[in-house]
């Protein structure tokens, strides 16, 4: 076996019939990582030897015996926006350059409890803000399928380590698309759960009332396995669901998709979506219809309007998220030379803690919040989010899922669009919805458009998180049987020579 | 302190408005979002965690025993309760502040409309309450150097035990036509909601330590306005007397400014417990925009009408009902009872007749003796170290004729000054009432040789004398003599 290309659900089979160890296939992604890291700038910090220690532990455990998790032994990378008490938590920011968080995220405590072996922290848009990865003071990811353009982003890093085969899963945040844009662009499956199925705490918030943590893989099932296992309840988030979740993996290994209806989203076409990724998006609706889904077409007017609102509703909160970041108790202090008093500690502290686009949107943030404005901009923008809303609880009165483009483009080039906020806004066109509604929402693999990766998109109802799995999973098998395995086996340009493995 | 306008003149031309905040921390075991202990006190920054301290990634969650406490205060204080609110953020930068805002309520209030009655000198007022509303405390933090502000500190410490505590903010609507009234009627409030807060058991109202702030503003209009003036508002009012004097002292000082056709500053000000002044701070010329906005990472809070209505039934009687019922028990006249009320002992003398006292013994004892020495100390009656059932005591010791009421006050001293129990004191003080003959024997000889003019009148039938003779034995015995069994051997030697 591949380790490097082996599914988990494989890796954990071989585990569990004696023929790899964790320790063998963590130092197999060891080296992968120390390979490629240094042209992709995937992982912010590693720990190589935590992470052996961490899989002989888990060899130990199996070889005594015990039944392990469905993912024990398996190596994952974490966005660096999870608070982990052994590895720095920076967010891609300077402000927080080696920052340790005294305690766990939930997420986090629950990949330890299932026996995962976290290798590391990947890279990320600064405090999650940005669609390419390019605003991480750390510097910019690189795409594995072509090294000159962008991984998608916020969690660019998560999907590009995947994608690279540096590790077969990863965990990822969704404010507007950050797991499934990247997912998108660099042939990867990324979830965004229900608003609440996983929990939020200690996931270092951007837009409080839209960040949702959840899984990054190589396919629908492992995808599963690993929302599965961060998925419940939990009492310190407000927001968290107390219900039990539904069976994902089962849904994932589904065969057929009759009775199934399927919407196509028809505000999610025409100009500024690229034809290759129309073209992908219909011959997998066309795969669809095929394994037995009734295709309809569904008009959700809001959609339209879900983009200017959600650039008003999501600065709002972060603009007051990181009023915390202040030099005053944790990360960068500038100014503490005596002379400064506590307010310019503060104000010098902020000016060179933070990059130019968490600048931007706190000023959009704090704007739209200001006494005289708020009702123009962030209340109106809170209709909006009612009508989105709206718009989805009459579409799935009709449909079972949602599907669209994941993004309206394939990854584009470093740099790009840097200069441009409103086209790099543009990337999450398609995904913002989900995130305004709170419902859940997927991207997986739908082929290639100009040798890059293209992403349909699959929304459902909230906590039918299970229907995203078992389209993506019957989408999955279909085109895999006409390319004759995985996308990311068809990534062998020679721009990315170096980082295909053998 | 001289008043800077004359007082009672003033109110011919002008006509004040109040409008106070009055501030509850509750006395939950926990915080208001996190599970740290809600307890006064404590070494700096060991009731923390990454909730209270704000840190990236934690998250707050309700604390539902201050919800229940909320609404009970609201209940109490006869307002509506909200079928659906929702907390909110205050944002603005602080050091105190880990989050850089404030975890509270805007518009959604979860008790409004209420209000209470107030009896001030025989004469009802009533103040509505705008609004009740829960919020976090900030940490609490030390200016060290300069002026003890943070403008021209050397440094700060903070200390974020205090960072998360559940409050109650209760915030009146303006209070208009108490007229000279004013100052007494703020106080009155004030004791009233301590008492309430005190009766339902949601918080220690310790005013010295915090757990009840109050925040005055005050305006003066013409007389026959109906518009308001210029407001201040005064902080740090931490005593009833501070809230009286704070009142009186702004509305001679804004006189003062309106009769010299100037402006009156909008403005906080700080009080000074010293010389009962207040000065300027921060100016609120640009009122602060705060950007609230509702916390995205908390639930609506909807409490049921089921709920609410439990809740209503473990009220305590209500203030006035509870007074009258009390008055009538007691057997006081309006004017007895009005001086426990308004000394703020009203609790502690239905405290020291359920503990065995004669209610005109508990009054005595509390309005008179111990009313004069918290004032004098400036603390307030309740934090005074002598508990009720102390005050019994010394009560019995009195009724047993072991010490007498001027020696009684002696215990009382050695009580406050932490010496022990009454009883103890009487022994270790040496403060026995002496009736013993031989003992007060020689004095009594001594009073009838000294005075030969008095002891004569007595010989002749006049009984009466016997009180000059009666003050020069307990003068001799530094007041300690068994007064009656003084009469008694006069008396006897001159018959």
């Amino acid at each position: 076996m591949d380790i490097l290309k082996a599914t988990a659900v494989d890796l954990v089979s071989a585990m569990v019939d004696g023929s790899l160890t964790s320790e063998e296939i963590t130092q197999a992604c060891l080296a992968r990582i120390e390979a490629c890291n240094g042209e992709l700038n995937v992982f912010l910090s590693v720990d190589a030897e935590a992470a052996l220690e961490q899989a002989r532990a888990i060899d130990a455990r199996r070889a005594a015996g015990e039944v392990l998790g469905p993912l024990a032994g398996v190596p994952i990378g974490i966005k660096d926006n999870f608070c982990t008490t052994d590895f720095p938590t920076t967010c891609g920011s300077r402000m927080l350059e080696g920052w340790v968080p005294p305690y766990d995220a939930t997420v986090v405590g629950r990949l330890r409890l299932a026996g995962l072996v976290i290798v590391g922290k990947t890279n990320m848009d600064e405090f999650a803000m940005g669609s390419s990865t390019e605003t991480s003071f750390f510097g910019p990811t690189r795409n594995p399928w072509d090294p000159g353009r962008i991984p998608g982003g916020s969690g660019g890093g998560s999907a590009a380590a995947v994608a690279s085969f540096m590790v077969p899963l990863a965990i990822g945040s969704d404010t507007g698309g950050s797991i499934r844009q990247p997912g998108s662009v660099t042939g990867t499956v990324g979830v965004k759960p229900t608003y609440g199925c996983v929990s939020r705490y200690g996931l270092v918030a951007m837009a409080s009332s839209l960040d949702q943590p959840g899984p990054v893989a190589r396919n629908a099932r492992d995808a599963a396995l690993l929302q599965q296992i961060i998925a419940g309840y939990d009492p310190h988030d407000s927001a968290s669901i107390n219900q039990p979740v539904p069976d994902l993996v089962e849904a994932s290994t589904a065969v057929d998709l009759s009775g199934v209806r399927v919407g196509i989203v028809t505000e999610f076409k025409g100009d500024g979506y690229e034809p290759g990724v129309l073209d992908r998006f219909t011959e997998a609706v066309e795969l669809l219809r095929g394994a037995g889904a009734e295709i309809v077409d569904v008009s959700c007017p809001a959609f339209s309007y879900a983009l200017p609102a959600y650039y008003l509703i999501q600065p709002a909160e972060l603009s007051s998220n990181l009023a915390r970041f202040d030099g005053m108790r944790y990360g960068l202090r500038a100014g503490d030379d005596g002379h400064h008093g506590a307010e310019e500690v503060m104000n010098l502290s902020r000016e060179e803690g933070f990059g130019r686009e968490a600048k931007r949107r706190i000023i959009i943030g704090t704007y739209a919040l200001s006494a005289g404005y708020y009702d123009a901009y962030y209340g109106s923008a809170q209709k909006v989010r009612s009508l989105i809303q709206a718009d989805f609880d009459r579409a799935f009165e009709q449909v079972d899922v949602l599907v669209s483009p994941t993004t309206p483009t394939v990854a584009f080039k470093i740099g790009e669009r840097m200069s441009d906020p409103m086209s790099m806004y543009l990337a999450d066109l398609c995904t913002i919805p989900s995130n305004m509604a709170g419902n859940a929402s997927a991207s997986f693999p739908a082929g290639l458009s100009e040798g890059l990766p293209v992403g349909l998109q699959v929304m459902a109802p909230p906590m039918e998180d299970a229907r995203l799995y078992r389209v993506g999973g019957v989408l999955e098998r279909a085109l895999e049987a006409q390319w004759g395995g995985p996308l990311l086996e068809q990534m062998n340009t020679s721009d990315a020579s170096k980082v295909v493995p053998a | 302190m001289t008043d800077v306008v004359d007082y009672d003149e003033l109110l011919t031309r002008y006509e004040p408005a109040l409008g106070l905040e009055v501030h509850v921390e509750l006395n939950t075991a926990t915080k208001m979002f996190c599970g740290c202990a809600n307890e006064f006190g404590g070494e700096p920054n060991t009731h923390t965690c990454p909730v209270c301290l704000g840190l990236p990634g934690s998250l707050p969650v309700i604390n539902a025993k201050a919800v229940e406490s909320a609404i009970r205060i609201g209940l109490a204080l006869n307002c509506e309760i909200a079928q659906w609110c929702r907390m909110a953020r205050k944002n603005y930068f602080y050091p105190d502040m880990t989050k850089n805002f404030q975890t509270s309520q805007y518009d959604e209030p979860i008790a409004f409309d209420g209000w209470v009655d107030l009896e001030v000198e025989g004469q009802t007022y009533r103040v509505e309450v705008e609004r009740a509303h829960m919020e976090e405390d900030a940490g609490k933090a030390t200016h060290v150097g300069g002026s003890g502000r943070i403008q021209g500190a050397e440094y700060s410490l903070i200390d974020y035990n205090r960072a998360g505590v559940p409050l109650i903010e209760i915030v009146t609507r303006p209070i208009r036509g108490a007229g000279d009234k004013a100052p007494q009627v703020a106080r009155a409030y004030v004791a009233h909601l301590r008492e309430l807060m005190k009766a339902l058991g949601v918080s220690d109202v310790k005013m010295e330590q915090g757990s009840l702030r109050c925040d005055a503003n005050i305006s003066l209009a013409p007389v026959g306005s109906d518009v308001l003036g210029t407001r201040t508002e005064t902080k740090n009012v931490n005593s009833l007397r501070s809230v009286e004097r704070a009142i009186r002292y702004e509305m001679t000082r804004q006189a003062a400014i309106l009769d010299a056709g100037l402006p009156v500053k909008q403005e906080t000000r700080h009080f000074h417990e010293s010389d009962g002044t207040t000065s300027a701070g921060r100016s609120k010329e640009e009122a602060e925009d705060y950007r609230y906005f509702a916390e995205p990472d908390l639930m609506p809070i909807a409490p049921s009408r089921a709920w609410v209505d439990e809740l209503r039934a473990t009220l305590p009687e209500p203030p006035a009902e509870r007074r009258a019922r009390l008055q009538q028990e007691w057997g006081f006249s309006d004017i007895d009872f009005a001086a426990i009320v308004n000394s703020g002992a009203l609790a502690l003398v239905d405290d020291t007749v359920r503990a065995g006292a004669t209610p005109v013994a508990a009054r005595k004892w509390w309005v008179t003796e111990l009313a004069r020495r918290a004032n004098e100390d400036g603390v307030e009656l309740d934090s005074l170290p002598i508990t009720p059932a102390q005050v019994v005591s010394v009560q019995g010791l009195v009724d047993q004729g072991i010490v007498n009421d001027k020696l009684a006050r002696q215990v009382i001293d050695g009580v406050l000054a932490g010496e022990g129990e009454p009883g103890d004191i009487v022994a270790t003080r040496g403060l026995a009432v002496v009736s013993d003959e031989s003992a007060l024997g020689a004095a009594v000889d001594e009073a009838i040789a000294g005075n030969p003019d008095v002891a004569d009148k007595i010989r002749a039938g006049k009984v009466q004398a016997a009180g000059a003779l009666i003050g020069q034995v307990m003068k001799a015995m530094k007041g300690q003599a068994d007064a009656a069994k003084v009469r008694e051997l006069v008396l006897a030697r001159l018959s």
